[in-house]
């Protein structure tokens, strides 16, 4: 693995290392390095391009890690991984792409995640995406995240998307069984002329489900983020969505937060706030010390911690 | 010692709302008190650079600060105090604390500080400076960030504002002891008596300009009496 490689690595997953437990590393198309473990197994798709997650009933407190990273410029691929988490795991998936292009070609990594998640079970799911290089050429990725819930499992997913990435699609879909509870947190900036669209759709299908999405972003620049997120009660069940975003700049951001009960015991909630920053909130900083630019980079990062 | 020199502030082309001030604060404990709408957020505004004086100069141990902007105060020794502190969404109250002492703190540190305001400072170190603070939770971590500063120049304006009465109470110790500790120069907008009382100076503003200025025998009577003539009045 190259320097640039290992910077995005980094970057998308924190690994400095190889990580500890099970892995799959994806360098320019093909697996790099992985390894499984006694109760987790990583198996490569035979009809497509993708892996399969394979996680025992039971397994408890171990992790996997699936970063992919892009530094051919011109590369352009479309994986798929599934996960399939037996009952009552508790385990932690951490997932992220990273790609440097520094040509001039477009550098493209769509994916689909299905998580098929059992009864009783805990999933933590991590997943970062981060762009760099300077070359013409642009960054583009499109994460499709398709999660299914049986009964009384545990989803959060914690999605960050900071930098870097020129134009962005991302799709979140969600169905949840009885007892089931989802939650999402989305961190997301964007600049230059980049665009970002963020779409989620949940269906609370079983009695007593719950989900709760969150979305904090910072649009700068002349960048478009557009949000929306539609929450379906089909049961005594509970759905919050949040959509608060910074506008800077020229940017532009759209928030199009949507609820549907179809069960007279459905509690749907949505909130949805643009805004630039305060000026009392500079003022505050800025009789700390602070000139105002480092405040506004305070503020932001604040926001998106 | 920070010095005021014919400071005015007009606002819509005419209206003044600071006429002529002129003050030096040379004293520890310094209140400026006088009726609502008299001026005084406005003068405490000016001295931090929030707001540019129409016409006036503002000296900080003799050197003109006038054109300085928040931030250069800031950072020459002037520390302000927010009537209605701030939320912010992500930042916590040590990350607060640690940029307003100006260097990294540790968690130790940044407890000692909100003990000395009287916050139980594990509970708070680590929440957000949200909505979810009460009133006087957010006043003390606002008063925590002054007393992590250490600047020669405090600046408050109405700490007591929008606080209860219980926390008020124990919001006069957090000022006793500020009296008692601080080097430097505590100036403090409050119309309360018990404020007044530990000042070694009051400052009444009234219609914009300086109406009084003395210890608090001088000073405390006529505002006693005024306050019972305006009450009269209402009553007839």
């Amino acid at each position: 693995m190259d320097l640039i490689q290992k910077e995005l690595l980094e970057q998308v997953a924190d690994l400095h290392e190889v990580p500890a437990g099970a892995y799959n590393i994806r360098t320019n198309g093909s697996a790099a390095a992985r390894n499984t473990t006694a109760n987790i197994d990583i198996v490569s798709k035979e009809d497509k391009d993708g892996i399969d997650i394979i996680i025992k009933p039971g397994t408890k407190k171990e992790s996997v890690h699936i970063p992919v990273v892009l530094s051919q410029s011109g590369m352009t691929e479309m994986v798929y991984n599934d996960f399939f988490i037996g009952d009552d795991c508790d385990v932690t998936i951490i997932a992220g792409c990273g790609i440097h292009n520094s040509g001039d070609d477009l550098s493209k990594h769509d994916g689909l995640h299905s998580f098929y998640v059992g009864k009783n079970s805990k999933v933590r799911y991590v997943e970062k995406h981060y762009g760099s290089g300077d070359g013409k050429g642009g960054r583009v990725m499109n994460p499709e995240t398709a999660i299914h819930l049986d009964e009384n499992a545990y989803f959060y997913m914690d999605t960050v998307q900071i930098r870097g990435i020129d134009s962005t699609n991302r799709i979140t879909t969600a169905d949840l069984k009885e007892g089931a509870k989802l939650e999402i947190s989305e961190k997301l900036m964007t600049h230059g002329e980049q665009k970002a669209t963020t779409v989620f759709s949940v269906d609370l299908n079983g009695a007593g489900s719950s989900a709760n999405v969150i979305s904090r972003s910072v649009a700068r620049g002349e960048s478009v983020q557009d949000f929306r997120a539609k929450i379906s009660g089909n049961a005594a069940c509970a759905g919050h969505s949040e959509c608060d975003a910074i506008i800077m700049d020229q940017a532009r951001v759209s928030a199009t937060p949507e609820l549907e009960a179809n069960d007279i015991d459905a509690e749907l909630i949505h909130e949805a706030a643009i805004g630039k920053i305060a000026g009392e909130q500079l003022i505050k900083l800025m009789t700390l010390g602070l000139t105002e630019a480092e405040a506004e980079e305070m503020i932001i990062s604040g926001f998106l911690k | 010692m920070l010095e005021l020199k014919n400071i005015s502030y007009v606002v819509d082309g005419n209206k003044e709302i600071l006429k002529d001030i002129n003050l030096s604060f040379d004293d520890k404990f310094v209140a400026i008190t006088g009726p609502n709408g008299s001026g005084k957020s406005t003068l405490a505004k000016i001295i931090a650079g929030i707001i540019q004086p129409t016409s006036g100069q503002i000296l900080l141990d003799g050197e003109d600060i006038t054109n300085l902007n928040i931030t250069e105060r800031a950072k020459k020794g002037i520390s302000y105090a927010f009537q209605q502190p701030v939320h912010f969404k992500g930042l916590k109250v040590k990350d607060l604390i640690s940029v307003a002492s100006g260097k990294t703190m540790t968690v130790k540190e940044i407890c000692d500080v909100l003990s000395e305001v009287g916050l139980c400072a594990r509970d708070y170190v680590n929440r957000e400076l949200n909505g979810s603070l009460s009133g006087g939770e957010l006043k003390r971590i606002e008063i925590a960030m002054i007393r992590a500063r250490a600047t020669k120049l405090s600046v408050f304006d109405e700490p007591e504002a929008g606080i209860d009465l219980w926390s008020f109470n124990s919001l006069i110790h957090v000022f006793e002891e500020l009296h008692e500790k601080t080097d430097g120069t505590i100036l403090i907008i409050s119309h309360q008596e018990r404020i007044l009382e530990i000042a070694d100076k009051i400052i009444v503003i009234n219609d914009g300009h300086v109406e009084k200025e003395g210890d608090g025998s001088d000073v405390i009577p006529g505002l006693i009496y005024k306050a019972a003539a305006c009450h009269k009045v209402s009553q007839n």
